[in-house]
C-alpha cells in the first residue's frame, strides 16, 4: 500500500504520467526478475524434475517410460536403503537430543557470570567454522582402533580398553554421532546463549524477590521463555541431519559395507556410480518429503505466530 | 543477573558449585579443543613416532615434513601435486560466488523491503523454502543444465551452483535488515528526483557495511567448506579442496600417513578458521541469523 502511495506520487511530479509506464516502477521487478527465474527453474522446476524421474525407469540416463510406484516400492525394499533410513533415525535422533542438551546446559553454565566466558565461548563454537570434511578427517584419526583413541588409553594402563565402534557395524553409527555432536553443539549453546540474553532482567528478579531458587527460576520462567530457541535450534538441527553427507563420506565412507551409509549418502551412490537414477531420484524425494514434514509446521506456526503480533 | 543469590554470600556449598561449574565447562573446552590439538601434534610427527606412540605422545622436534608433503606433493586420488591446486581452486570458486551471490542478494533485499511490489512477499515465502531444499532433490536436473550450458566439471560451473542456491540466504539476510530502514526515506528521495539504483548506492549501501560482512562470512564459510557440490559437480582439475582431501585421506598408495592427512585437513579448514577468529562476532550473527528466521 505504501508503495502505492509513493509510485504515483512520484509519477506526477517526475512525469506527470500514469505511474505504470515509469522505468523506475520497472526497474524493481527487472533486477528480481533474474532470481524470481533461477528459483523458479533450479529450485521449484527441478524439485518437479526430480519427482517425475522417480516415477520413471530412467537407469544411466534419464529417460521417460513410466513406471508408476515401483522405483518407491523397489526403494522400500532396498536393505541398503533401510539401513540409511534406520541409521538417520538412530543418528538423528541422537544427534539432536544430545546437542540440545549439551547446548542449553553450556548455555545455562556460561550464563553465570564466568571469568574468561569470552574464550570459552571461541573454543566451543570454532568446530562450526570448519567442513565436515575435516571433522570427519579428524575423527577417523582419533577414533581408528589401531592407533587411535584405544591405543592411547592401553598406554595410559588400562589394559583392557578397547574401543573398535569405527570397524563395528553395529556401532559405527554412533562414531557419526560423537563426531557430529562436536562439531555442531557448540552452536546449539550459541542459540541458548543469545536467547537467555534477551530475558527479561525484571522478570528474574521478580523470580528471587518471592524467594525462587536459581533452579526452579530456570525451570520454571527462563527455560519456557526460550521456546522459540528451541524450536528453531530442533529446525536446523534436523535439517543438519537430514543433509548429512559429507560427515558420512569422510568419516566412514559409509563402511564397514554400507552400515554407516544415510539417505544422502545412498541417493548420491544409486544416482552417481550405480547409474540408478530413477531409484536415485525416488530416494531424493523421499529425504525432501521428510524435510517438508519438519518444515511445514514450523513454517505455519512462525507465520501464524507473526499474524497475531 | 539470575545469580546475585550465590555472589551475595558465600558458604561452603555455594563454593563448591562454583567449582563443579568450571570444572564442567572446563571438560567440555577440553571436548572441543583436544580433537583439533590430537591433530596438531600428528602432523608435526614422523610415521615412526605415530606408529610407536599414542594420540597425546608429543613429537620429538617439530617437523614439518609432512606441512610440505601434504602442500606440494602427496597424492590425491589421480595425481600427486598435494592439496595446493585444490586450495586455489576452492578459492577460484569461493572468491566470484561470494561476491555475485551478495551483490544479488544485497538488490533483492533492498527490493522486497523497500520498493515491494505484488507478490514480492510471497516470492519471498518461495524463496525461503530453498534454504531448506536437501539439495539431493535438485543434483540430477543441475548436473544435466551444466551440461547443456557447456560448464560442466568448470569452476565457472561451481560458481553458478553456488550463487544459485546461495541467493536465498544471502536474499534473506539483506532482507531482514533492511526492514528496519523506514520506507519514508525512500519515497523522500524518490521525491527529490533520485532514481532506484541511486537511493540503493547513495542510501541504503552506505549503512550496510554490517550485513555486507555478515553475509560475506556466512557465504565464505559455507561455500569453502561445501563437498556436494564440489564433488557432484567438478572435474578431475576444478576440484574445491574439501574434495581433494576427502580424496587425499581415502588414497592409500603404500603407508597410511595419519601426518599427512592431519596437515593437509589443518590446511583445508585454514581460511574458514581465519575469519573465525578474526571476525568470530560477524559469524556468529550470521549462525544465529541463519536459525532464527522472520
Amino acid at each position: 500500500m505504501n508503495t502505492k502511495a509513493a509510485n504515483s506520487g512520484s509519477g506526477q511530479t517526475q512525469s506527470g504520467r500514469p505511474a505504470r509506464l515509469s522505468l523506475a516502477d520497472w526497474m524493481p521487478k527487472i533486477v528480481m526478475a533474474p532470481t524470481v527465474l533461477v528459483t523458479l527453474v533450479c529450485i521449484y522446476g527441478y524439485m518437479i524434475w526430480t519427482a517425475v524421474l522417480s516415477f520413471t525407469g530412467s537407469r544411466m540416463l534419464p529417460s521417460y517410460n513410466f513406471v508408476g510406484f515401483e522405483q518407491y516400492e523397489r526403494l522400500f525394499n532396498n536393505d541398503r536403503w533401510m539401513v540409511a533410513l534406520t541409521n538417520l533415525g538412530i543418528f538423528g535422533g541422537l544427534f539432536i537430543f544430545i546437542c540440545l542438551f549439551l547446548g542449553v546446559t553450556l548455555a545455562i553454565f556460561l550464563d553465570q557470570k564466568i571469568r574468561a566466558e569470552g574464550a570459552i565461548r571461541t573454543i566451543y563454537l570454532y568446530p562450526m567454522a570448519i567442513s565436515f570434511i575435516v571433522t570427519g578427517t579428524a575423527w577417523k584419526w582419533l577414533l581408528n582402533p589401531t592407533n587411535g583413541l584405544e591405543k592411547m588409553m592401553v598406554d595410559f594402563g588400562f589394559v583392557n580398553f578397547k574401543f573398535d565402534w569405527l570397524i563395528n557395524p553395529d556401532m559405527v553409527v554412533y562414531c557419526l554421532v560423537i563426531a557430529a555432536v562436536w562439531q555442531a553443539s557448540g552452536f546449539v549453546m550459541a542459540l541458548f546463549l543469545a536467547g537467555l540474553r534477551g530475558v527479561d532482567g525484571d522478570l528474574i528478579k521478580a523470580a528471587h524477590l518471592d524467594g525462587a531458587s536459581t533452579f526452579t527460576t530456570y525451570r520454571r520462567i527462563i527455560l519456557p521463555s526460550l521456546k522459540p530457541v528451541f524450536f528453531s535450534a530442533l529446525v536446523v538441527l534436523s535439517h543438519i541431519a537430514i543433509k548429512s553427507f559429507d560427515l558420512v563420506a569422510a568419516l566412514t565412507n559409509g563402511g564397514p559395507g554400507y552400515a554407516s551409509d544415510l539417505p544422502a549418502n545412498f541417493m548420491y551412490t544409486y544416482t552417481f556410480t550405480r547409474s540408478q537414477i530413477g531409484l536415485g531420484s525416488a530416494s531424493a524425494m523421499v529425504m525432501l518429503g521428510c524435510v517438508l514434514a519438519i518444515l511445514v509446521p514450523y513454517l505455519y506456526s512462525e507465520l501464524r505466530g507473526k499474524r497475531h503480533e | 543477573m539470575s545469580n546475585n543469590a550465590i555472589g551475595r554470600k558465600t558458604s561452603g556449598v555455594d563454593k563448591a558449585l562454583r567449582v563443579a561449574l568450571y570444572t564442567v565447562l572446563l571438560v567440555a573446552a577440553a571436548f572441543y579443543l583436544i580433537p583439533f590439538i590430537v591433530m596438531l601434534i600428528t602432523s608435526l610427527k614422523d610415521v615412526e613416532e605415530i606408529r610407536t606412540g599414542n594420540l597425546l605422545s608429543l613429537p620429538a622436534a617439530l617437523n614439518f615434513d609432512s606441512w610440505a608433503k601434504a602442500w606440494s606433493s602427496a597424492c590425491t586420488g589421480s595425481s600427486c601435486g598435494g592439496i595446493s591446486p585444490y586450495f586455489m581452486n576452492s578459492f577460484q570458486i569461493v572468491l566470484p560466488a561470494v561476491a555475485i551471490s551478495t551483490l544479488v542478494g544485497a538488490i533483492n533485499g533492498y527490493v522486497i523491503s523497500l520498493w515491494k511490489f505484488r507478490g514480492s512477499d510471497l516470492f519471498f515465502a518461495a524463496m525461503l523454502v530453498g534454504c531448506f531444499i536437501p539439495f539431493q532433490v535438485i543434483l540430477l536436473p543441475m548436473a544435466q543444465t551444466l551440461g547443456w550450458l557447456g560448464i560442466a566439471n568448470t569452476a565457472s560451473g561451481l560458481v553458478f551452483v553456488h550463487v544459485v542456491y546461495g541467493v536465498a540466504f544471502t536474499t534473506l539476510f539483506f532482507r531482514n535488515f533492511y526492514q528496519s530502514i523506514p520506507s519514508e526515506l525512500v519515497k523522500a528521495a524518490r521525491l527529490d528526483g533520485a532514481g532506484f539504483f541511486t537511493i540503493f548506492y547513495r542510501i541504503i549501501l552506505p549503512v550496510s557495511t554490517p550485513i555486507i560482512v555478515v553475509t560475506v562470512i556466512w557465504q565464505f564459510t559455507q561455500i569453502w567448506n561445501d563437498f556436494l557440490f564440489g564433488v557432484a559437480f567438478s572435474g578431475f582439475d576444478t576440484q574445491p579442496v574439501t574434495v581433494a582431501l576427502n580424496n587425499l585421506v581415502n588414497t592409500s598408495f603404500g603407508g597410511k600417513e595419519y601426518n599427512v592427512d592431519m596437515a593437509a585437513a589443518i590446511i583445508a579448514a585454514l581460511p574458514t578458521l581465519a575469519v573465525y577468529v578474526f571476525a568470530g562476532k560477524y559469524f556468529v550473527r550470521g549462525l544465529t541469523a541463519g536459525a532464527v528466521k522472520g
